[in-house]
């Protein structure tokens, strides 16, 4: 059975979801961002919200000025343009340094065990990726990151760690993210990142925004200090 | 600023307004009132913005000290409530001096109360709101997501004293003391489901986990099994009804995570997370099918009354 996309689907009293396409892709992260910036101007207070995804963007609108399928008939128009538009947009690249090793990355050893690999090979396969923001949510300013390469990809721990530092880079099978603040997490930690990732009193609130690339450059352990890098994050002091 | 003081927090007292709006891209969850019912009367009792700020009082046990002359307006839960040595009725402004202690007692039918007073509550506005998300640590007095504490001052302006006003008794909230129906409007991967599982998710008499909470209310009942589709995380609304992998809803409610990747039978009307927001854990509620022509014309029909 093929499904038509974009697909629009009721979600909830004010809310619509739009599937761009079975998986997610160059041209769906295109198309989900020129929707998104194209119904902001379009329906100005309508509009209360937007959640872009890896392949979805969920709209969230006002029902007492605007119905579900005027809604609905906003988004079709706006793809609609899209197609005859088909101007694909420009990533902004950022770049974020990493503190990869042992000290900083406990999980790397379990990683190389896993794929067969050196520390050293992990690391670089990780690093020589450019990725994708998927998405943010889970946290404020965590980004969902894809792909990561399959040699490395590596299921969840089955007991998740009561404390994750803040910068912790990370890896959860084929996706990989950075712990914007202190939490509990199941990811594998491979490094850590230097720079505040979540800021809420500062704009941009975060180095980066869905639908942008991303690329980890490999930092030493000197250079993560300088950068504002805690070592008590390294010696445990900070768990 | 002179305001109201905290002697005592009480079980879980939260600043709320109406919620942060317009940054679920960068993972910042809406937060805000639960039971927006409530929270709006008690702020339209003080003539005040529809989004000032209120103390979303859980339970009960909140003390506070007044420093300024002002109106106060109190709502929700059936909780006792003394000014100084008077009970008092709830659903109704009080006039107060400077000098005068509130005190809530434990509530004896819902469970969230709201305190409103006369021109709002002031505090540091983060992401356009004084929410207060303690998942997120933002929002509140401290911008942290801190909960009241005892010593904290609520800051507000002095207010004169005005003609007592009070909400008609048709108006107040029911607590349904049985089981609650609650409205859901299908969506998402509703379709998704085979017909013999909606049919059992309507039919369930669920009961709320202890483990539940403003980010989202657990569910028992016989679990459901998953439609075999394969999930990408997606936006998550408010009120989604989530099935994770063992098979028992949870519904996501207004300190929920912005996205997430199980499958979703559809959200729970607005009208109805109100009732949600007043039933503790143990409570049972259904399920109704709701659709979306019937929900926004049951939204329009209340703002026009």
């Amino acid at each position: 059975m093929s499904i038509e996309f974009p697909k629009v689907v009721v979600a909830s009293e004010n809310s619509t979801i739009v599937y761009f396409s079975e998986r997610p892709c160059r041209q769906t992260s295109d198309q989900i961002d020129y929707t998104a910036n194209a119904l902001r101007v379009k329906l100005g207070e309508d509009l209360i919200d937007l959640i872009p995804s890896y392949h979805s963007l969920l709209v969230i609108y006002n029902p007492l000025s605007i119905g579900y399928q005027k809604i609905e008939q906003e988004i079709r128009d706006t793809i609609g343009r899209w197609k005859a538009n088909n101007q694909p947009q420009q990533s902004r690249i950022v770049e974020l340094p990493v503190y990869y090793s042992p000290e900083s990355g406990p999980d790397l050893q379990r990683i190389a065990d896993h794929s067969g690999l050196s520390i050293d090979q992990v690391i670089e396969l990780h690093q020589q990726t450019e990725y994708t923001v998927y998405a943010m949510g889970f946290a404020p300013g965590f980004a969902y990151l894809g792909e990561v390469d399959e040699l490395i990809a590596m299921p969840r721990l089955a007991t998740p760690r009561h404390n994750v530092p803040q910068g912790a880079v990370a890896i959860a099978d084929r996706q990989t993210a950075i712990y914007p603040s202190q939490s509990p997490g199941g990811w594998n930690l491979v490094g850590l990142c230097p720079l505040s990732l979540f800021n809420a009193d500062k704009r941009p609130h975060s180095p980066m925004q869905v639908g942008d690339k991303l690329r980890f450059k490999s930092i030493d352990r000197d250079e993560f200090i300088q950068l504002g890098g805690s070592d008590k994050k390294l010696t445990g002091e900070i768990t | 600023m002179k305001g109201f003081k905290v002697i005592n927090p009480g079980m879980h007292s939260l600043l709320q307004d109406k919620g942060r709006m317009g940054y679920h891209s960068l993972g910042i969850t809406s937060g805000g009132a639960f039971d927006q019912y409530s929270f709006g009367w008690a702020n339209r009792l003080c003539h005040n913005l529809d989004n000032a700020g209120c103390i979303e009082i859980l339970v009960g046990g909140l003390i506070l000290e007044a420093q300024v002359t002002t109106q106060i307006a109190i709502t929700g839960a059936d909780v006792p409530i003394k000014i100084n040595d008077s009970t008092v009725e709830n659903w109704c402004t009080h006039n107060i001096q400077a000098g005068d202690k509130i005190a809530f007692g434990y509530a004896t039918a819902g469970c969230r109360a709201y305190l409103a007073v006369a021109g709002g509550i002031q505090a540091p506005l983060i992401f356009n709101s004084l929410s207060t998300v303690v998942r997120e640590s933002l929002g509140g007095l401290t911008k942290l997501g801190t909960p009241l504490e005892k010593g904290d001052v609520l800051a507000c302006s002095s207010n004169s004293h005005s003609t007592e006003r009070s909400v008609p008794a048709k108006y107040h909230c029911e607590f349904d003391t049985d089981i609650a129906e609650i409205r859901m409007v299908t969506g998402y991967q509703y379709e998704q489901f085979s017909q013999q599982q909606i049919s059992q998710f309507f039919a369930t008499d669920y009961v709320i986990s202890s483990n539940s909470d403003r980010m989202g209310y657990r569910l028992e009942g016989p679990a459901i099994e998953l439609p075999g589709c394969e999930m990408l995380s997606e936006g998550i609304s408010l009120g989604a009804v989530q099935l994770p992998a063992d098979g028992m809803p949870i519904i996501l409610l207004c300190d929920r995570q912005t996205i997430g990747g199980y499958p979703k039978l559809g959200s729970v009307f607005s009208q109805d997370i109100a009732k949600l927001a007043q039933m503790m854990p143990g409570k049972k509620l259904r399920f109704k099918p709701f659709s979306i022509q019937q929900a926004q014309r049951v939204l329009q029909e209340s703002t026009s009354k």
